[in-house]
């Protein structure tokens, strides 16, 4: 793991340089800003159960779905099609350290774009000063829960950017796991009639635990549920080891 | 130098991709310091040799080692001992030529202290001070080139291995090119695939060649030339009658007996016309072929020349021997 480091501050690096991070975070910034006043709105409209924060939070999916595969569609896929993967690998780094560095200076960028959301709340703060907008519950709480969930998000996006050698594939790929992940088992659950059936029990169990919104709930009650982090991390897990068998397989086979 | 163990060693090597034989038991060694260049037609497997030996890509069978370790069972330490330049030399595009080169230094672990000045030699020895702050992607094609190389000599390594190096380059880049594996001679060992066969005349101390996956010939280009082609040939221009042509072979017989014609040429209106001989015996035959035929007053000779075989005779009759042999197999 010596490289990892190496690789890691080389990715961020580019990551600062790019002029496509600038647009990627304007065009996120904005969308989140567009749906922070919507959600002032609806409270200058009519009193409302929620706090802004978990309200905000409730549209988390938007951002992921578009903002994700944005931002990892690049890291490994291109690589691989301009073959400088081939060049890294016949250096003394292992597969392990050039996925784990990627990972994480996605993932490290993924949260400063929503660390930048914080300022809307600071700013809220700071024109309106009524506490009841702005409870530290649910506020910490969503944060946390978009680090944690984040993290297999992105891992997903890495895995799907290991799989192809062009980068719309991989886009397409990660939009369609994390669409699959975040609605997949609250659609299933409302709308599949099967599942009722007796015999079919551990399934909607299963399907169950994998709800997200329900996660995102949780968390911004405050209730950081250890099974629901083994979720995020083992899933985290799962896709970055997929990722280097990826890398290793393609490499060998190519 | 004083290791005894070969830079390269490659025994029995076979691949097969999907039921194709691109490299079919191929073996050689390379010691160290030594250039060697690997010849070959588009499609013989010189680059997946290459690549196997990189650790790219798993051999199918046979044993291939790197300063007597086993590409197969340690990758890891045989990575630190290769400087790789793929085919194409894909490059990152948007980073400048300085900040490569620095984080391909890490990534081979030259310490942080020997980087920096380890940098300018570099960039001093391939001749890139000048662009060390321009983009990548920017470069022209001789730049990126040289980038490529000096990325791979990078980390000193005791085996460099370059997957047509020279492509693409004007003649002025070429002889930079070559100034520098010439500067690299004896310290380290190297492998360089070409198209371009003076070049590899000029550089290599040994040249390969790898036709339809299998090694058709070996040896220095002098040596091949022998080999490949028979032992000396001569190109000569003389007038003769109708009697003296009929009669010439038994003269040349009386100077050399293995020397004979191979090709006649038509006559020219002044009765001069060209003969190629060939002689198995690589004795120098000039002079006594001209004092007999100046002997001979049927004869006027005008010019007798010894052919040098050039690198590029030697590997199309070396490539179509190995042809001829694989059609006769099928047959």
């Amino acid at each position: 793991m010596r490289h990892f480091l190496t690789i890691l501050s080389h990715e961020i690096r580019m990551l600062l340089v790019s002029p496509s991070t600038y647009v990627a975070a304007v065009l996120f910034m904005t969308l989140m800003g567009f749906i922070f006043t919507t959600v002032l709105e609806t409270y200058t409209k009519e009193a409302q159960d929620l706090p802004p924060a978990a309200m905000f939070f409730q549209l988390f999916w938007l951002p992921v779905f578009f903002m994700v595969p944005l931002l990892t569609m690049k890291c490994l896929a291109e690589e691989r099609r301009l073959g400088t993967l081939e060049t890294l690998l016949t250096a003394p780094v292992n597969a392990a350290e050039v996925v784990l560095g990627k990972f994480g200076a996605t993932y490290l960028l993924y949260l400063g774009l929503w660390g930048a959301t914080g300022g809307f709340f600071v700013i809220l703060h700071h024109f309106d000063r009524d506490p009841r907008l702005l409870e530290p519950g649910p506020l910490l709480g969503g944060y946390l829960f978009i680090a944690v969930s984040g993290l297999m998000f992105v891992a997903l996006g890495v895995l799907a950017s290991s799989l192809t050698r062009n980068q719309a594939v991989a886009a397409i790929i990660t939009v369609v796991l994390t669409l699959l992940l975040v609605w997949g088992p609250r659609i299933a659950l409302n709308h599949l009639a099967v599942l009722d059936l007796p015999g079919l029990q551990p399934v909607r169990a299963v399907l169950d635990y994998m709800l997200v919104f329900r996660h995102l709930d949780d968390f911004s009650r405050g209730v950081a549920d250890t099974r629901e982090l083994l979720y995020y991390l083992s899933g985290t897990a799962l896709a970055l080891v997929f990722s280097v068998f990826s890398v290793e397989a393609k490499h060998l086979h190519s | 130098m004083s290791d005894p163990t070969p830079a390269i060693e490659v025994r029995d090597l076979v691949k097969t991709y999907a039921g194709v034989t691109a490299v079919n038991e191929v073996s050689f060694t390379v010691a160290r310091g030594e250039v060697l260049g690997f010849l070959g037609p588009n499609g013989a497997g010189k680059s997946t040799t290459m690549r196997i030996l990189t650790g790219c890509m798993p051999a199918t069978s046979g044993h291939a080692a790197i300063c007597g370790r086993s590409v197969a069972a340690h990758a890891d330490e045989v990575r630190r001992l290769i400087g790789y330049m793929p085919e194409n030399n894909p490059l990152p595009e948007d980073m400048r030529v300085s900040e490569y080169l620095h984080y391909r230094g890490r990534l081979k672990e030259i310490p942080r202290r020997a980087l920096g000045p380890r940098l300018d030699e570099v960039l001093e020895l391939c001749d890139l001070k000048r662009v060390r702050h321009r983009i990548i992607g920017t470069l022209s094609k001789g730049y990126r080139q040289r980038v490529g190389l000096a990325e791979c000599v990078l980390a000193e390594p005791p085996v460099i291995i370059m997957d047509e190096p020279t492509i693409g380059l004007d003649p002025h880049q070429i002889l930079i090119v070559r100034d520098l594996i010439a500067s690299l001679r004896g310290r380290m060992a190297m492998i360089i695939s070409s198209h371009i066969l003076p070049e590899i005349e000029v550089t290599c101390d040994r040249v390969l060649i790898i036709n339809q996956g299998r090694v058709v010939a070996q040896g220095a280009p002098a040596q091949l030339r022998r080999e490949v082609l028979g032992a000396a040939r001569y190109e000569l221009e003389l007038a003769a009658g109708a009697a003296g042509l009929a009669a010439l072979p038994a003269l040349l017989a009386t100077v050399e007996p293995t020397l004979q014609i191979v090709a006649t040429g038509a006559p020219a209106e002044d009765g001069f016309g060209q003969f190629r001989l060939a002689a198995t015996n690589p004795v120098e035959l000039g002079e006594p072929l001209l004092r007999a035929l100046a002997a001979d007053g049927r004869f006027r000779v005008r010019a007798l020349n010894r052919l040098q075989p050039s690198l590029e005779e030697v590997f199309l009759a070396a490539t179509k021997r190995s042809w001829d042999t694989v059609d006769r197999k099928i047959a």
